[in-house]
Order: structure tokens, then sequence, then C-alpha cells
């Protein structure tokens, strides 16, 4: 049965940003999209608040930043600094995108997308 | 400088992406390659500070969310590619520079019957000087434009490529990113002579 009561709590109960504590920035680790994390610990192993546990949770096989966002159902911008608390905290390790703005992609790297598409 | 700290345990990612107009067929065609389910990430931007990276003190403004799809291809165990379609709706400019920066290059989905939807793309990557692709999505009931004809009303660069597609197809979309990383890989090697 589909009643109106259910729809109420489609929308997080909590505001985004309280998850949070307010702050909208991400430290300078410079998490990005596809940037790639991992955990070391289990949510058994540590005590976190609800919304830290379950993107822990969502890491323990490698995974990209847009990819926890887009499952734990929280913004972007949550998940990157929830995600950076963990980092500090050493839960959680990460990796950088292959190819930050500055650097040109290497030629190898390249040459692996394009093999990796072909055997699609 | 980013990677500082950053683990090579891990296993590295990249991504590719695929711009057009709203409803040109870019979650279809990241679709038919992915091998996830095309997800949906959500940015919260509050109206009043689009572009700007601070919230503080602007607590009272309204909330509003972009939606990016993006897919996932398996490369090999040490690498991952993501196909990110951007936001359709022009006024987040600001959610294209984070998914343009460090991409590997573009494509710029286009519907003849709209080709104008595809201008503001096209003239972000040329100044932001990503490469990319042009790839004509071929909707059923559209009129088959020749690629040329598409270049001319375009105004693309005779160097950049442009091709048909259908994007719910696998193989058609297979070619387009093997013709986008043909030509990311020449203005690779362009670039190092320079």
């Amino acid at each position: 049965m589909s009643t109106g009561t259910e729809a109420w709590f489609d929308d997080p109960l909590v505001r985004p940003y309280a998850v949070t504590g307010g702050r909208t920035r991400s430290s300078q680790l410079g998490l990005d999209l596809i940037t790639l994390v991992v955990a070391l610990r289990t949510t058994a192993e540590v005590d976190l608040q609800p919304e830290y546990a379950k993107v822990l949770q969502m890491c323990q096989q490698p995974i990209s930043v847009a990819e926890v966002s887009a499952k734990v159902d929280l913004p972007l911008q949550v998940v990157k600094v929830v995600l950076s608390d963990l980092i500090t905290q050493g839960v959680v390790i990460f990796r950088s995108a292959i190819n930050p703005a500055h650097e040109a992609p290497s030629q190898q790297v390249l040459q692996a997308v394009l093999d990796g598409i072909r055997r699609l | 400088m980013a990677s500082e700290g950053s683990d090579r345990r891990l296993s590295a990612a990249v991504k590719i992406v695929v711009a057009g107009g709203f409803g040109v067929g870019k979650t279809t065609l990241v679709g038919s390659v992915s091998e996830i389910t095309p997800l949906r990430t959500e940015e919260l931007i509050t109206e009043a500070s689009s572009g700007v990276d601070d919230l503080a003190g602007v607590e009272q403004k309204s909330t509003t969310t972009v939606a990016l799809d993006f897919g996932r291809i398996t490369i090999n165990q040490d690498l991952i590619l993501y196909l990110f379609g951007t936001p359709g709706q022009n006024r987040f400019w600001f959610m294209w520079d984070e998914l343009a920066r460090g991409a590997l290059g573009a494509v710029v989905l286009a519907d003849t019957r709209r080709l104008d939807t595809c201008f503001p793309a096209v003239d972000f990557f040329e100044r932001r000087g990503l490469p990319f692709i042009v790839a004509v999505n071929c909707f059923d009931d559209a009129y088959r434009y020749g690629t040329e004809e598409v270049r001319m009303a375009l105004d693309i660069d005779p160097h950049v490529p442009v091709l048909l597609c259908d994007a719910r197809d696998r193989e058609s979309t297979k070619q387009v990113l093997i013709t986008l990383m043909h030509h990311v890989m020449a203005d690779a090697r362009l670039a190092r002579t320079r």
C-alpha cells in the first residue's frame, strides 16, 4: 500500500550538511569525482555516526567518490567531507585520479583505455 | 600535488565526459557500454552562491540539486574508466569545470533536430583545450544529415572527428569511444612535438 506518509521518509530527515557539522569544504586532500577510496577497517571496528558508518560500509571494496555518493544517496560535497574525515582518521585510504589537470596523460594509459574499450 | 597521501595500492581511474543538450541520449550512450546501470550523483547548490565554493553565511538561500549520471568500465585490474554525462541544464556551467578537470577527452552528442543545443559544449571544450569529437545520435525520426553538414553547421575544426552513431547500440558507442581515443592520442602526440 502506498500512502502519503511513506513519501515523508524519502527525503533524509537530517539536513545534508548537518551530517558534516555544517562544513562544506573537504580539506586539502583534493578528492574529486573519480578519486578511488577503500576502507581499512569495517564498520564493526569503528564507532561512527550513522552517515559515516554508511559511507564506510560502501568502501569495503575500492570505489570512486562519485559511486559512494550515488549509493549512499548523499550529495557529492557531503560525501567528500565525510570521506576526508575518514581518511584523516586513517580508516579509509584513497588514490587520486591518474591524470591531474596539469599533467598530460601518458601514452600507456591512453593505449590501455583504447585496448579496454576495444575488448568490450 | 593532490596525490600526497594518496595510496598506490589502489587501482587508478580516468574519465571521459559525455556532453550535449537535454534529452540527446547521454545517459543512454553511457548505459550502452557501462558495466553498471548508470548511477546518479547529486550536488547541492545554493542558488545565490552558484559558482562560488563557500556556503558560509548563506544558509538562508534556497538550494537546488544538479544531477550527474555516470557509468563505469573496468579497463584492467589497475585502471577504471568512468563516463560522466554533463548536467542537461546550461546554468550549471560550474559543474562542467569539475567534470572536465583531468578528463581524457569528451564526446559531444548531437541531435540534428536541435543542433544548436550542442553549441555551448563545443565552445566549452574548444576554449578549455580538451580534445573532443562530435557524435550525431541518429534518432529514428530525424533526417540523417551527413557528417560534413553537421561539421559546417557547428563550425568545427577539420581535425575534429564527426561521426554518426546510435547511442542505444553497444557496438556503435564503442566505435564512438574508440574514435575519441584515437583523437586524444593524436592530440597528445602533437602536444609532445610542440
